[in-house]
């Protein structure tokens, strides 16, 4: 009750500039930057190569913050729906299985070419489809456990679809001897993006690939803002918050538990195709725990589940990783007279940063309201060990 | 909180009979395809089961290793229900310093049999200690202040704590596998008992772990500390009222599975004669999988886990490949959890519902 009428006397109607949301012309402004920002730079430079990766990683990002942000189910294996689109990818556009020869709406260069390629736009849907397929099937084990254990069995499941990436190119389990993934050396080259009306993708000319993964990434954000404020949105934060009450409340943990995984691993495929093309190169080295441990600490950085916060994670994880840490800090140990290489220990600093976020500011660097209450009420209160673990 | 799975409506008496038989052997008939299978495979090819006892052997003395880290796991899980990622990784430290000592003591495989006993008993408890130690400092860092934080936070913590170990290994010996001296001249035979050979290697596990699986038994069932342990690991704010300090219970905890790990990073180093910074991941995944196996929170099963999956896993070395265990390690894992969340000696945990 007493909640209830605080809401009400704190509730502001939201700020406006002329009949406009404030918000909404951020937004607006926000994304017209990110589209006029490739005229800045050279077309084939570093910075925009970094800055189509973290794009990219956005999409990632977004996709793993509706299993891990909303539905509140930590999937530590979500590099395996990056593994599964990549190969995706591989498969229907490369000359990989060549002796194959199928082509659909590619073009004319790679007609003649043998193997399958079909148009990435296909191919997009196609992996989104499987990929969510997949993590719905891999999600099924977990769903009558909670917590720490689902992420047990994520991790687990991650390994496992990561070890047949690298072992598979002799037959899976050693059965046969089908060669799946090609193991450690990779499917390479792996077709450029080709979309209708629109010249050629090359490696020289990085502003298409850049608008496609915006556009991409544009599209994911979309859905994870309609996602968030459907009855759907709300089943899984009512699932995260409290399982036992939502059942109470007649949602159906399953379905809603599942869509989560299907749908999040369906970004996580459709963001892996667009590398395995931007790559050129899908190899299983490319699948490693880290990886998912990458993009959980992008979400914990911005703030778990709320979506302009992971978007600004993303970004920022990204450009350390590929510019800050190797172009800008590696200088500093040698300066200070230590002998190592700075490279090698991004992902050292990334766990440093998954306890410092932690411990220091566990809602993020833009937290979800809903979530900060949570975690401020659990911090702060005088809670005891005994009424947490309950 | 009650089990997730609220039935809808009343169960058959059939299908329930049929889900409880599942439940209580499913699992050991799932354990025992493997050793069957072969087992007929060799007394076809062979005619007697020499490999296969061997391959179990060689199983029980890797998971010895498993066993002593797997300990750790299930001593902070039960105590605090933290899946303690980091642990693995600590395991890898404990092998690191073991590599380091061994260097700096001097030992070499010329080093006669007195000396070289002292130098590894030393090696062992610094090794010991030293995990020891900062697996407590880990806590009293990491895991502490978020005591009452929701479940997630501690989780993720560890994972950053596992990360940054690894990176401490990779800083201190470099990216590649680094060989140690085979001082015990581990695979060297010693005698042989019905066809299956026992190798120096065997007897160090065998010296090292059942002193050690004697002490934590006996230590957690009688001791003070012991006992304010399974105290704290039951009911914390009870244990808090019967005036337990719990906090320092819980530290002590840490330190104790720290020792293990140490020690089984001696062993690991001794025995494999080949230290890896990436070794502790694998291995702290195997470990985990042994706790769970033998019901996390029981000390008793996280040895017989050990023991169980170190089977598994030759088995599997010997007869699919190398390359292959992982998977089947962590296929077993998440059958496991989704079949047998309870173990096999565990009882039923909130987690697992």
């Amino acid at each position: 009750m007493s909640t209830l009428a605080t809401r009400a006397k704190t509730f502001k109607p939201p700020a406006r500039i002329g009949k406009v949301r404030t918000s909404t012309v951020v937004t607006a402004l926000v994304i017209a930057f990110a589209v006029v920002l490739p005229f800045f730079y050279d077309s084939g430079s570093d910075f925009m190569n970094d800055a189509t990766v973290a794009l990219v990683y956005v999409v990632m990002a977004l996709g793993l913050n509706i299993v891990v942000g909303f539905a509140g189910l930590l999937d530590l294996g979500y590099v395996a729906f990056f593994a599964i689109g990549a190969y995706t990818m591989g498969w229907f556009g490369s000359s990989f299985f060549s002796s194959r020869d199928i082509h659909i709406g590619v073009a004319e260069q790679l007609q003649s070419q043998p193997g399958i390629h079909v148009n990435w736009l296909i191919i997009v849907v196609l992996a989104a489809v499987f990929s969510a397929v997949m993590g719905a099937v891999l999600g099924f084990p977990t769903l009558r456990l909670r917590g720490d254990y689902i992420a047990i069995v994520t991790l687990a499941f991650g390994e496992i679809i990561g070890r047949i990436a690298v072992n598979s190119d002799e037959g899976i389990f050693g059965i046969g001897d089908f060669n799946l993934t090609n193991g450690r050396s990779g499917i390479t080259p792996v077709d450029k993006i080709d979309i209708p009306l629109v010249d050629r993708f090359t490696t020289l000319n990085l502003r298409p690939w850049y608008w496609t993964a915006l556009a991409l990434a544009l599209v994911v954000l979309f859905i994870n803002f309609r996602l968030r404020d459907s009855r759907l949105g709300r089943a899984w934060v009512a699932v995260r918050e409290d399982e036992v009450a939502a059942i109470s409340m007649g949602i159906p943990t399953v379905r809603v538990k599942l869509l989560a995984y299907a749908i999040g691993a369906a970004m996580g495929g459709m963001a892996g195709t667009f590398l395995g093309s931007f790559y050129n190169t899908v190899n299983a080295d490319q699948f490693e725990f880290s990886f998912s441990i990458f993009v959980l600490a992008m979400l914990i950085l911005g703030g778990l589940g709320s979506i302009w916060g992971v978007v600004v994670g993303a970004i920022a994880l990204s450009f350390i990783n590929t510019r800050l840490i190797p172009d800008v800090l590696n200088e500093v140990p040698s300066k200070i007279g230590l002998d190592f290489d700075l490279t090698q220990l991004g992902f050292g600093i990334f766990g440093f940063l998954l306890v410092i976020m932690m411990v220091l500011r566990p809602q993020g660097l833009i937290p979800e309201r809903r979530h900060q209450a949570e975690l401020a009420e659990g911090i702060g209160g005088d809670e005891t060990i005994a009424e947490t673990r309950a | 909180m009650e089990s997730a799975s609220i039935p809808a409506r009343p169960p058959r008496a059939r299908a329930d009979v049929v889900r409880e038989f599942i439940s209580r052997f499913g699992l050991i008939a799932i354990l025992l395809i493997l050793p069957v299978a072969y087992g007929i495979q060799d007394l076809q090819d062979e005619g007697d089961l020499s490999r296969l006892a061997t391959n179990v052997k060689d199983g029980l003395s890797n998971g010895a290793i498993w066993a002593l880290i797997a300990v750790g796991y299930t001593l902070v899980y039960g105590i605090i229900e933290l899946i303690n990622f980091a642990h693995g990784d600590l395991f890898m430290l404990g092998s690191f310093v073991s590599f380091s000592l061994i260097g700096t003591i001097g030992l070499t495989v010329n080093t006669a049999f007195v000396p070289l006993v002292f130098g590894l008993l030393l090696i062992l408890v610094i090794a010991m200690v030293a995990c020891g130690v900062l697996n407590t400092m880990i806590e009293r860092v990491g895991y502490r202040p978020l005591r009452s934080a929701p479940k997630l936070a501690p989780l993720i913590t560890a994972v950053g704590f596992s990360f940054i170990l690894q990176n401490v290994g990779l800083l201190w010996l470099g990216g590649g596998h680094r060989g140690v001296p085979d001082l015990i001249e581990s695979q060297e035979h010693l005698f042989t008992i019905l066809g299956v050979p026992i190798t120096h290697g065997d007897i160090l596990a065998l010296v090292v772990t059942v002193p050690l699986f004697f002490f934590m038994i006996n230590f957690i069932n009688l001791s003070r500390i012991g006992r304010a342990m399974r105290a704290t690991a039951q009911d914390p704010q009870a244990a808090r009222l019967m005036g337990i300090n719990v906090d320092t219970t819980i530290s002590f905890t840490f330190l104790l599975g720290g020792l293990m790990a140490g020690a089984a990073g001696l062993i690991y180093a001794l025995y494999q004669t080949d230290v890896w910074f990436f070794a502790g991941f694998t291995a702290g995944l195997i470990a985990f999988t042994s706790a769970v196996m033998g019901g996390i929170g029981n000390l008793k099963g996280a040895i017989l886990g050990g023991l169980i999956i170190g089977i598994v896993q030759q088995i599997s070395d010997n007869r699919i490949g190398t390359e292959w265990t992982p998977a089947i390690v962590f296929g077993y894992l998440v059958l496991i959890l989704v079949f047998r969340p309870q173990g096999l000696i565990g009882e039923q945990t909130r987690e697992a519902g």
